[in-house]
Parts: C-alpha cells; sequence; structure tokens
C-alpha cells in the first residue's frame, strides 16, 4: 500500500511534536520550583544569576527565627482543625446530597460547591462583616471557620463521587442481615469511602496550611506561615524566603507521597 | 428509603451541613448584600438603603477600569491554561500508549496544587523581577546587555503567574472529559471515513466540551478573584477587582463600597458557573 | 401449610400517574417456591423491595407470619435478600460476609464459626472462607450470597433475578442447584425474574404481573395450558395469536371461523355465538402433516420462512385469510436438502381442539 509509508512518518511527526510540547509544559512547571530550590542554597543575597556559592545560613536562619515558628505552628493549629471541622460538615453534606431528596436540594448542592470557585476574598470579607457585627473578636479560630467553609466543596467533591460509585445494594444488604442505619454506615459505608476521606482531608490539610485570602481577612494578630511569608515579601525578596519555600516543597512531597499510598484503591 | 430519614441518626447528618450553610454562607452573604446598601460617613458608616455604591461602581472610570483589566487578564489566563492544558490532556488520553507514563505525567501536572499557592507566586517574582534570575541569566548569555524591566510589574508577568498557578484546573476537568470518550467512537468515525483532523473537530473536540467550559469556568473565576498575584507581580497599574475590594476593608475603609464590589464579584462568578452548568448538562455529563 | 407472606391491596405510587404496583394481593405458602414473573417495569422488582422493606408501600398490608410489617425496616424482618449483584461486601472476606448477619443475634464464637461453616458447605465454597469477593468467580459470589442470607435462617429467602449476571450455561446450571437447595433448607423462596423458562424450571408457582398487577398466577404447568390472556400466553412460552369469530357453540366446544377454516376448540372462557375472539396456538403443537393425515383442526397455507436453531425448523406460514402461524418441528434423522421444507410450497398444518387458546376480543400482540 503506497499510503502506509506516509502514514506512518506523520504519525511519528506527530508524535515527536507531542513529546516535545509536554517537555516545554513540564519546564513551564517545573524549572521554576528547581530555581526556588537553588537559591535557597545560594550564599548571596541577591537573587542573581549565576550562582555564586553553596550555603545553609539561609535554613541556619530560620531556626533561630522565633515569629517564623511560631507562625508555623499556628499553621499547624489551625489547618489540623480546620480539615477535621470541614470533614465533619462534609462527610455528611456528601451523605446527604448521595442519599436524600428534599426540596431546595440543587439551592443546597450549589451552595456547598459554590466555595471552590468562589474567590477566597469573597468567602473572607463576608465571614468578616459577620463576625464584626456579631461582636466576635478576630482569631485564630474564626480562621478555622473561615477555612472550613471554604473547603467544604473539596470534600463534599471527593466523598460524593466515592459515594456515588458504590453499588446501593452494599448498604441495602446491610440494612437485610441485620444492620441498622447507623451500623451499616459504620461497618459498610465508611470502609468503602474511607481512601476518599483521608484523601480529602489531606487535601484540605495542604490547602488550609497555605490558604491566603480567607486567612487575611479573619486573623487577629496571630500569624499563619503563609501570612507571615505575605508580610516579609512586602518587604522585599530573600533567600530566606526560598529556603523556607524549599521546605515547604518538600513536605508537600512527601504528603502527596502518603495521599497516593492512602487513597489507593484495593486492586483486584 | 424513608425509614432513614425518620430516625435520630439521619436527621444529624441532614442537620449539621444545613444549620452550618446557613449559618456560614447564608448569613455572611445576607449581611454584605445589606452592608453594600449602607453610606459611608466619615470615619464609619451607616445603615441605608440606596444604590449610590453599585453607582460608583459602573460609573467611575477608576473602577470601570480595573473592572475591565481584572476581565481582560482573566480571559488571558484561562485561554493561555487552555492552550496548554488541552493538547497536553489530548496527549494524555489519546497518544501515550504507557500507562505507567500516563500517570506519572498527569501527577506532575496536579502536584504543583499541593505546594504552597504563594510560593508560586513568589517564585514568579523572583525570576521575572529586574534584578531576577531571568534578567540576570540573559546579561550572563550576553543577549541583553542590562536589566530589562519589561518582563515584571506588568499585565504580561500577571498573566504568566496565574496561568501557571491555575493550569491544574484546567488539565483536570479536560483530561476527565476527553477519558470518559469511548474510543470506539473515533474509531467508528475514522471507519465513517473521516480523517484524523476531521474526526477530531466533529468527534473528540464537542464531546469533552463540558469539561473546556468546567475548566474555563474554574481559571477564570479563580483569576478574576486574586489578590496576592496581582500584588506581588502587577506592579502599580495592575490592580485587580480583588486588590481594590481588599483596600475599601483595610485603608480606605469604606466597607460599604467593599461590599457592594464583593457583590459584584459573586454575581459574575455565579453566572458563569450557571452557564457553565447549563453547557455540561447540555453535553449530558453527570457529576457534582 | 400455613401462609408465611401475605400481600393485601399492596400498592406504590409514585405519583398519581406513575404507578409502580397496583392493588396486589397474594398469599405464599410456608416452604413454597414461588417466582414473581414479568418484562422490567412491570412492577415486580418493587413488590419484591416492599416484601423486603427496602421501599414501602403507598397503600396495603404486608404480614410476615401473621405480623404486619408493613412499615417495618429491614434490619427488623426475617426475610433476607439476594441481590441481583450479589452486593457482598468488598472490604470483608468470604467469612466475614456470612458472618455479617449473625452479629445482631449475639451468638457465642462457636456457634457462629460452625453456622458459617455450615451454609458455607451448604454452596460447596467452605475453602473459599479467607478469600475476598473480588477473587471469586460470578458463579461463586452468587452462591455466597445465598450463603450469607440462608445463615440467618429466615422465614422468607428473596431473590432479585439472582442468575441474571450469569452466562447462559452457568445459569442453566444454577437453576437445578437452586431448586435443590429450596429442597434442601425448606425455607419459602420468593424470586423475581424476566426469564420465563427461569421461573418454569425452578418454582412451585409462578405470578405473572403486568403494568404493576398481577396477570395470572399459578402452577407452571397450568400458566403454560391454560394462559388467561394473550399476555400471559406469549410471555410464556410463545404463541400465533389468528383473529377468529365464533360461529357455533355446543356444550364445552365452540367452533370459530379463524385462518381461513371452521375450528374446533375448548375454550376456558364462556363465550356467545358471533363474539370476535382471538386465537391462541403455540409453534410446538402445530404438526406439519403429511399426505393423508389429518387432525382436529386443519389449516392449509404456504410456507413464508423457514428458520433453523439447531434442535429444529420453525416454519412460518401465511395462511388462506392472510393470517400467519408458526410451526415447530424437529429436524428429521437424515438431513438432506430435499426433504427440508421450502418457502412458497403449500403446506398442511394440524392442531388438536384442546391445544387451542382462545381469548375474548382482538389483541395485537
Amino acid at each position: 500500500m503506497a499510503q502506509k509509508t506516509p502514514g506512518l512518518l506523520s504519525r511519528f511527526g506527530a508524535d515527536t511534536a507531542f513529546m516535545s510540547f509536554v517537555a516545554i509544559l513540564m519546564a513551564f512547571l517545573y524549572i521554576p520550583i528547581w530555581v526556588l530550590i537553588a537559591f535557597s542554597f545560594n550564599d548571596s543575597r541577591s537573587l542573581t544569576w549565576p550562582l555564586s556559592g553553596f550555603t545553609l545560613d539561609w535554613y541556619r536562619k530560620l531556626w533561630s527565627n522565633s515569629d517564623l515558628i511560631a507562625a508555623i505552628g499556628n499553621s499547624f493549629y489551625v489547618a489540623t482543625l480546620a480539615t477535621v471541622v470541614t470533614l465533619a460538615v462534609g462527610v455528611p453534606a456528601a451523605m446527604v446530597l448521595h442519599k436524600f431528596d428534599f426540596p431546595g436540594k440543587s439551592v443546597f448542592r450549589r451552595l456547598i460547591l459554590l466555595p471552590i470557585t468562589l474567590p477566597g476574598i469573597v468567602t473572607g470579607i463576608s465571614m468578616l462583616n459577620m463576625f464584626k457585627l456579631m461582636g466576635f473578636p478576630l482569631s485564630l479560630e474564626t480562621v478555622i471557620l473561615g477555612h472550613a467553609t471554604a473547603l467544604l466543596g473539596v470534600v463534599v467533591t471527593q466523598v460524593y463521587a466515592r459515594l456515588q460509585r458504590l453499588p446501593p445494594s452494599l448498604e441495602e444488604a446491610a440494612f437485610d442481615l441485620g444492620a441498622s442505619p447507623w451500623r451499616s454506615f459504620i461497618d459498610i459505608t465508611l470502609p468503602n469511602i474511607r481512601s476518599a476521606i483521608i484523601g480529602a482531608g489531606l487535601l484540605s490539610f495542604v490547602l488550609s496550611f497555605d490558604e491566603i485570602p480567607v486567612t487575611f481577612f479573619l486573623t487577629g494578630r496571630d500569624n499563619t506561615l503563609p501570612m507571615y511569608i505575605y508580610s516579609t515579601m512586602r518587604r522585599g525578596v530573600t533567600p530566606e524566603i526560598n529556603a523556607v519555600g524549599t521546605i515547604i516543597v518538600l513536605l508537600s512531597l512527601i504528603l502527596i507521597v502518603v495521599a497516593v499510598i492512602a487513597t489507593r484503591e484495593r486492586k483486584k | 428509603m424513608s425509614f432513614l430519614r425518620r430516625n435520630l441518626p439521619g436527621m444529624l447528618v441532614m442537620g449539621i451541613p444545613l444549620m452550618w450553610i446557613a449559618l456560614f454562607m447564608l448569613l455572611p452573604y445576607g449581611i454584605i448584600v445589606t452592608y453594600s446598601f449602607w453610606l459611608k460617613k466619615y470615619p464609619t458608616f451607616i445603615p441605608a438603603f440606596q444604590f449610590g455604591n453599585y453607582i460608583t461602581i459602573f460609573t467611575d472610570p477608576q473602577y470601570v477600569r480595573v473592572f475591565l483589566r481584572t476581565l481582560k487578564i482573566s480571559v488571558l489566563v484561562s485561554a493561555a491554561s487552555f492552550l496548554l492544558a488541552y493538547p497536553f490532556a489530548y496527549y494524555l488520553v489519546f497518544r501515550c500508549r504507557s500507562a505507567a507514563l500516563r500517570t506519572w505525567l498527569y501527577m506532575a501536572v496536579i502536584a504543583p496544587l499541593w505546594v504552597s499557592y504563594l510560593l508560586r507566586a513568589y517564585i514568579w517574582k523572583t525570576i521575572l523581577g529586574t534584578e531576577g534570575v531571568l534578567n540576570s541569566f540573559l546579561m550572563s548569555l550576553g543577549i541583553i546587555n542590562e536589566p530589562s524591566s519589561l518582563f515584571l510589574y506588568n499585565q504580561f508577568a500577571m498573566v504568566v503567574t496565574l496561568t501557571y498557578i491555575f493550569i491544574p484546573f484546567m488539565v483536570m476537568p479536560i483530561y476527565t472529559a476527553l477519558e470518559k470518550i469511548p474510543t470506539n467512537l473515533t474509531e467508528a468515525s475514522a471507519d465513517l471515513g473521516m480523517g484524523p483532523w476531521r474526526s477530531f473537530w466533529t468527534v473528540t473536540l464537542p464531546l469533552s466540551l463540558p469539561g473546556v467550559a468546567a475548566g474555563f469556568t474554574l481559571t477564570f473565576c479563580l483569576s478574576f478573584g486574586d489578590f496576592i498575584a496581582p500584588f506581588l507581580v502587577g506592579g502599580p497599574d495592575g490592580n485587580l477587582i480583588a486588590n481594590v475590594i481588599a483596600t475599601q476593608f483595610g485603608a480606605a475603609l469604606n466597607w460599604p463600597l467593599g461590599s457592594a464590589l464583593a457583590i459584584v464579584m459573586l454575581v459574575v462568578v455565579l453566572t458563569i458557573v450557571s452557564l457553565s452548568d447549563r453547557m455540561e448538562r447540555k453535553g449530558m455529563t453527570g457529576g457534582v | 401449610m400455613a401462609a408465611i407472606i401475605e400481600l393485601e391491596n399492596i400498592s406504590k405510587h409514585y405519583s398519581p400517574t406513575i404507578i409502580g404496583v397496583d392493588n396486589v394481593s397474594l398469599t405464599v405458602e410456608d416452604g413454597e417456591f414461588v417466582t414473581l414473573l414479568g418484562p422490567s417495569g412491570c412492577g415486580k422488582s418493587t413488590l419484591l423491595r416492599m416484601i423486603g422493606g427496602f421501599e414501602e408501600p403507598t397503600g396495603g398490608a404486608i404480614r410476615l407470619a401473621d405480623k404486619d410489617v408493613t412499615f417495618d425496616p429491614p434490619y427488623k424482618r426475617e426475610v433476607n435478600m439476594v441481590f441481583q449483584d450479589y452486593a457482598l461486601f468488598p472490604h470483608m472476606t468470604i467469612g466475614e460476609n456470612v458472618a455479617y448477619g449473625l452479629k445482631t443475634f449475639k451468638l457465642d464464637k462457636d456457634t457462629v464459626r460452625t453456622r458459617v461453616k455450615d451454609a458455607l458447605m451448604l454452596v460447596g465454597l467452605y475453602d473459599k472462607l479467607n478469600q475476598r469477593p473480588q477473587q471469586l468467580s460470578g458463579g461463586q459470589r452468587q452462591r455466597i450470597a445465598l450463603a450469607r442470607a440462608i445463615v440467618r435462617r429466615p422465614k422468607v429467602l428473596l431473590l432479585d433475578e439472582p442468575l441474571s449476571a450469569l452466562d447462559a450455561k452457568l445459569r442453566e446450571q444454577m437453576q437445578i442447584e437452586l431448586k435443590h437447595l429450596h429442597e434442601k433448607v425448606g425455607i419459602t423462596f420468593i424470586m423475581v425474574t424476566h426469564d420465563q423458562t427461569e421461573a418454569l424450571v425452578m418454582s412451585d408457582r409462578v405470578v405473572v404481573m403486568e403494568k404493576g398487577r398481577i396477570a395470572q398466577e399459578g402452577r407452571p404447568q397450568d400458566l403454560y395450558d391454560h394462559p388467561a390472556s394473550p399476555y400471559v400466553a406469549n410471555f410464556i412460552g410463545t404463541t400465533s395469536f389468528l383473529p377468529g369469530k365464533v360461529s357455533a357453540l355446543s356444550g364445552g366446544v365452540a367452533t370459530i371461523a379463524a385462518g381461513g377454516t371452521q375450528i374446533t376448540a375448548h375454550p376456558d372462557v364462556t363465550l356467545s355465538e358471533g363474539a370476535t375472539v382471538t386465537v391462541g396456538v403455540r409453534p410446538e403443537k402445530v404438526k406439519l402433516l403429511a399426505e393423508g393425515e389429518t387432525a382436529d383442526n386443519v389449516f392449509e397455507g404456504t410456507i413464508a420462512e423457514v428458520i433453523y436453531y439447531g434442535l429444529g425448523l420453525r416454519i412460518s406460514v401465511t395462511l388462506a385469510d392472510g393470517s400467519k402461524i408458526d410451526a415447530d418441528t424437529l429436524l428429521p434423522d437424515k438431513l438432506s436438502h430435499s426433504t427440508l421444507p421450502q418457502s412458497g410450497a403449500p403446506v398442511r398444518l394440524g392442531v388438536a381442539a384442546h391445544n387451542v387458546f382462545v381469548f375474548e376480543g382482538t389483541v395485537t400482540p
């Protein structure tokens, strides 16, 4: 067949084009991160090419920065509690969407999912207004409430998607075998959506840990880590931020690995 | 199963999220709607019902300009993300023959979501700055002789940074949409004599439109409300709406105007979400 | 025998226009194997789910062993269900799956172990005790689902299309196995299926459903030989229908003009002379008549089509008045093309009088 060779050739050409495209995209995504890491070890105060020499000074400086350490502590506190609260509200919300039909359900669904697309600033200032109006002092706790609300959509989408894939007959079988609704939730539903809950929880934790727009409006005197970095950035670019950033990248990487392992579904 | 609705755990399951939404979403939104009609009276503001704040937003050239600029930046970010994301997702779903490579590449694009959003904006500030990595790199290569201020503190920098930050939100829905297309559809199309390009235009692209719509919605809405990237890389002429809102609640201390701006933003986002919802439903794809 | 399940005017109306089950009354005897048969959407599954407690009727009452259970949730009913997709818990082993239903009985460990073992032995899968459902084949999963339901020793076992997910060969084998299991355990079985063969092979009694109502109930043989309506005649087995008119009646014998001739029949219903009727004949009861052979009723026509289906032939014949009738015939021992009936050839068909169904009115099946 005369057509065969050009067909193969064009397929080869298309493959090469696609590969190059993917390579460029990967470079766009990852060169900046390598730049961030490289300059955290550079012994010059300015971030200019070429690198001048290796140092761990910037990391050492972090260690003695008490504001930074406090901010990290605050971020852990906020992210942990926000994750717990958003799971406690989000998992039932996903169950409600999955199981019940009631008037206003579509409004309920939209509201819960709204913060995924709604810029954090709107959530931030609307809750700020409310807390001020009710005379509620701003604190890390108000930040937690804000984060839990903003992250609800993340938890609901993930858990809901898993629930939808669960055959309804599983729960019915549990009822049939004598389990009350509560027991069947514990024995049957929960083990089967566990990985989705863990995945959503980890993602919520990370998102809360480096959340800015909501925190910006709802925090009192205490700073979270991103708020601290943000205020440092206002003063200018320093390799110290690169050092913090490198640590954050590393921790994120570890969390991603944990998430992948934890949410991996049982293979057949 | 109606017996579920009658018992206590069932009520609790429904009650908690409903109360949360009422208390932390409906109530706060209600309050900013109310505030948006109030009057600023230095040094504070007083209850009123008037449309002054909205009129200011839509007539004062200062705000109109910011609004249009925000629209422009968001559209550019969505478009740039789309141009990068679509071929990538297409390659993963239809061209990449190794399942392991596919998983790795997909993960590689999604993973940055887990890395601090602030850092990802900050990186570009260090790269694009006058004293930054890109300038010094180009100088060391002899391509330019003196640092150029062309890269930072302009709209180009903002589009690059926001695209970098939000591109995963374009890749995810498009990938999902492409993955759902049964391969036998393109095979059927080829069988009916369509070339690869025509198959793409008449089968693959239309079927992936719901995913594209979802991607546009996410990237547009997220860019539309961003105020960190403009602050870091946007420069003096780079304020977006969110920066203006933040100012109203900070230095300018004009909560009513800030609330009205937030309501405008809310309405824009809701409109876009419902438009894309309608598109998705037309595409007859399920999901939340 | 005593009634174990009594359905009294059970209805399920989703809305005034959408009706799942309409005023169904049915009594099931203890130890019986009853099948609810009908096409999808006829309400058979809804009825079964109401007996199981997964849906509540909008009207009527359900009694289980003389106790009203109409609104009891499933976990308070002594009935168990074998689900269409088996619904085995993927995160539990086979042993844990089967033992799950014994949890509520608060038995001691040894009793649980023995009962799980007995149940698994019964279905011949005790060696799979520690495996997971995903590791088993479809047929094995089906058996585990049975064991998991039976281990609780329910008063009634409900089976929702239990064999529909299996391939044809396995399905036939499981039909017999289920029937034997029913005899062995002595529990009442109520099964839902859309497969008439399954219903006929397995059940003591078949309930044919149509649009939410019971069309007919009875022993498989009675339904087959005396269908109450064209719907039942066509759903159980195959039937050719001919329009006809009653020309004479005497005693239990009717003479009917149909298919271009006068035929005699023994109708199950009372008819009046001149009435418009529909005559039904099963293809397997129609005989190809050889030269000089005769029968109660003889139709003459031409062969329209011959379909070969391995075991035999189905011959479609156009009669003198234009109506069509099918005849099944086994293949002759020595098959050669010359002996095969050819389309277009004239043919004579014989049907015994007692094999003719007569229904009132006209039907377009």
